[in-house]
């Protein structure tokens, strides 16, 4: 038997296959014509693609009236916040930029392309800014790249300081942005009917997923509960909320909450962020769920196995490793809140969209709804795409522990 | 027992319902305590007897015959038949596009691989009611007045909407509705012969073109009995500020509708995606070494595991596109929402207004969910 048996290559025999190399004309001949239909899509698609090009760059650089977006670009950032207090804002982005260069020297250390591209940007950007904002600019390139310096050269001792920075980070732009006290303290007060644009969309997406992250975390244990009761209330919490669009918790917040405690006046922006809330919550439960349901019977058992009670149990060894195995699904989670703040402009509130409608109605800029839309959805697209960017690297990065 | 009863876990687990279950019930009712409290204050009682009243608005486009002088009860249907008509059609186009794209997305072409690309991380990345309020304000508000309509053959596009040739019902289409219905019957009857016959020789046989055909034959055949045609063909003509004839669509539903097309298009493409590179590959390989060729190796073997990756979230993205229909609000479609938000501008029924759209929009999506869990469960492996 043995005789007629193909011996087996030995381990140093077998190659690996061969990479593949082509010259320019084989890459368009392998991708592009390989058969009569795919040279036909090739033409077909090139000549839309061309022409679309073609009329968008001469629209936009020939009819277009930009300069309705850089009168405004204030207006757009940060809304009606008092100019006094705009460093206020920066300030919060200062920070955030010494974060980034902080967390990204300890843990992103190998990722060097992206971190010139994303550390150049503030200063190319204040190439193009002005006065303050050109100034401000530069202190934000430059905290980032001191938070980057810090973390190379002291990462081990940083790594601590920078979770702990991130955690206090969101609370701390709340309290800087909205300030408390009268006008002569040190951060007078800024009322929420001031806040806008921008600065509202991200303070929205912020206190959405910082307060909806509890209650997520909490009604998702509580469907996977084995008291009855608490399960039955948590899965109908749950099911209507995903049964009904946001804009009517949107609306039932702003219309019913004053309803519902009368005597306390809550204003439009805190009853916007209850209904984004109450919303996301509802979606998070189901996500966690997803990583509860994953963990395998035996972490359960074995943690009581070493007398932990349930709370213990929870806190200990299921929620680290289902929160873990979720992170890339709740990032997602939390692009789509980013984008669905945008609702927030049919209840009457002015965030990049409301903003992008007042401009609209200035009598000096009627008609311009390509310029400022296409400007509204470019900045919407920079920033999910930063935050998706952000959560591919997050993945392979936590599927390298497996 | 030599524990104390508290400390047995049984009454710590009862005791511990009890408690949420009272701060729940404790809450619920101080809230609506205050609610009716402050409704008092307002002089407002709560209850449905007005929708009974004339609404005294006007609704832009109706699938029903309504004048202000209808009901309150009759001005929701007519937005709830436009949340259904602007759904179903949006899940229709969106799943043909979005099937399109996912095989677009897996195409050996590198540019309309690239292309599929793009349009997904451009949908993917921009909130949906920028999208529609761009191709309403910067889009369909833009094209020229009636008169100057852009013409694409027989259909218009003009800031009016789009008007397109469209079948004008004469007196005989009642009766052509039963010979429709009589051609449907008669093909699904061939449709489940011919499988009969198929599975008891073991043979394949034909059996969506023979009933295609069937249902073609009756349809046609009937047309042409009757003694006047069941409809007639009217084109669109310009009139001084709008078009007579034909089927004009406003411009808010197209935009209503393309948004939601594209926008959903995107993320089902994904989810096709997925679902074709769920299928390992030795699966084609094997039923290519069975001898199959490759529309059948695809509609045998690939698309029917495929599906069972596809379903759910398939589901998922249809309950999002109806769910998503109520920003019609923001570009003026008179969706269910949007009348909602009349009436309660009108008569500052909030708390009724809000409970009716939740509960409708409740009672949809789980119909949906139960319709297509149906479907999930008919094309799931059986594992015994």
């Amino acid at each position: 038997m043995s005789a007629t048996t193909p011996s087996l290559p030995s381990r140093a025999e077998v190659l690996p296959p061969p990479t593949e190399r082509y010259t320019a004309l084989g890459w368009l001949r392998k991708n592009l014509f390989s058969t009569w239909y795919n040279a036909l899509l090739t033409v077909i698609f090139s000549a839309i693609v061309v022409l679309l090009l073609r009329g968008f760059l001469e629209w936009a650089f020939t009819q277009a009236r930009w300069e309705v977006i850089t009168t405004n670009l204030r207006l757009f950032m940060v809304g009606q916040y008092p100019a006094a207090a705009t460093w206020r804002a920066w300030a919060c982005v200062i920070l955030l930029a010494l974060l980034i260069g902080l967390s990204w020297g300890i843990w992103g250390r190998n990722q060097r392309a992206g971190a010139i591209a994303f550390g150049a940007l503030p200063f190319l950007l204040a190439i193009l800014a002005q006065d303050e904002a050109r100034v401000a600019l530069l202190i934000v390139g430059v905290a980032g790249a001191v938070g980057f310096a810090l973390s190379r050269w002291r990462g081990a001792q940083l790594q601590r300081i920078s979770i702990i920075g991130w955690v206090v980070y969101f609370p701390l732009v709340i309290l800087l942005i909205s300030g408390f006290g009268g006008a002569d303290g040190p951060l007078p007060l800024v009322t929420t009917n001031l806040w806008g644009g921008l600065l509202l969309t991200l303070l929205l997406t912020v206190v959405g997923i910082v307060f909806s992250f509890p209650l997520g975390v909490l009604l998702a244990l509580g469907r996977q509960s084995s008291l009855p009761i608490v399960r039955a209330l948590c899965v109908i919490y749950i099911e209507v909320i995903r049964g009904v669009p946001l804009i009517t918790v949107l609306f039932m917040a702003q219309l019913m909450l004053p309803l519902f405690l009368p005597g306390v006046t809550i204003d439009r922006v805190v009853r916007a962020m209850a209904g984004i809330v109450l919303f996301s919550a509802a979606y998070l439960a189901e996500n966690v769920r997803g990583g509860l349901q994953a963990i395998p019977r035996g972490q359960y058992e074995a943690a009581r196995a070493l007398g932990l009670n349930t709370w213990k149990m929870m806190l200990l060894i299921i929620l680290p490793q289902a929160l873990k195995a979720v992170i890339p699904i709740l990032v997602g989670q939390f692009i789509a809140l980013f984008k669905d703040t945008s609702l927030v402009v049919i209840v009457g509130l002015l965030d990049l969209m409301g903003i992008a409608k007042a401009v609209l109605a200035q009598p000096d800029f009627l008609g311009l709804q390509a310029e400022v839309y296409l400007f509204v959805a470019l900045v919407y697209g920079v920033f999910c795409y930063l935050m998706s960017a952000f959560s591919q690297r997050l993945e392979a990065r936590l599927s390298v522990g497996r | 027992m030599s524990r104390a009863f508290w400390r047995d876990d049984r009454f710590i687990q009862f005791a511990a319902q009890l408690i949420v279950l009272a701060i729940v019930a404790g809450l619920a009712f101080v809230l609506v305590q205050n609610m009716a409290a402050s409704l008092q204050r307002q002089g407002i009682a709560l209850g449905f007897g007005f929708l009974d009243n004339a609404a005294g608005f006007d609704i832009g486009e109706s699938l029903i015959r309504y004048t202000n002088a209808d009901t309150f009860a009759r001005a929701l249907l007519v937005g709830l038949l436009n949340t259904l008509l602007v759904s179903v059609l949006g899940i229709v186009l969106a799943t043909v596009l979005g099937v399109i794209v996912g095989i677009a997305r897996l195409s050996s072409n590198w540019l309309v691989n690239r292309l599929a690309w793009l349009f997904i991380e451009l949908m993917r990345n921009v909130p949906l009611l920028v999208l529609l309020i761009f191709i309403y304000t910067a889009f369909f508000l833009k094209l020229p007045r009636a008169r100057q309509a852009i013409s694409l053959g027989p259909i218009y596009l003009s800031n009016r909407g789009v008007a397109m040739p469209w079948g004008e019902p004469t007196e005989t289409w009642p009766i052509y509705l039963y010979i429709i219905i009589a051609a449907v019957g008669s093909a699904a009857l061939a449709a489940t012969g011919l499988r009969l016959w198929q599975e008891r020789s073991g043979r394949p046989k034909p059996i969506v073109l023979p009933a295609l055909g069937t249902f073609a034959a009756i349809a046609v055949i009937g047309w042409l009995a009757l003694p006047q045609p069941p409809l007639t063909i009217t084109t669109p003509q310009i009139a001084a500020f709008n078009f007579r004839g034909g089927l004009v669509l406003t411009p808010e539903f197209m935009a209503l509708l393309i948004g939601l097309v594209i926008y959903t298009a995107a993320f089902i493409g994904e989810v096709v995606r997925a679902g074709i590179q769920s299928v390992p590959k030795g699966q084609v390989e094997a039923a290519r070494a069975l001898g199959l060729n490759g529309r059948r190796t695809l509609q045998l073997v690939v698309f029917p595991q495929a599906l069972r990756v596809i379903i759910p979230p398939l589901t998922s993205q249809y309950l999002n596109l109806t769910k998503n229909s109520s920003l019609a609000v923001a570009i003026g479609y008179p969706d269910l929402f949007a009348v909602s938000g009349t009436i309660i501008n009108q008569t500052g029924r909030a708390v009724e207004m809000i409970v009716v759209v939740m509960g409708v929009y409740l009672s949809v999506s789980l119909l949906t969910s139960l319709l297509m869990n149906w479907y999930n469960r008919r094309v799931r492996l059986v594992e015994r």
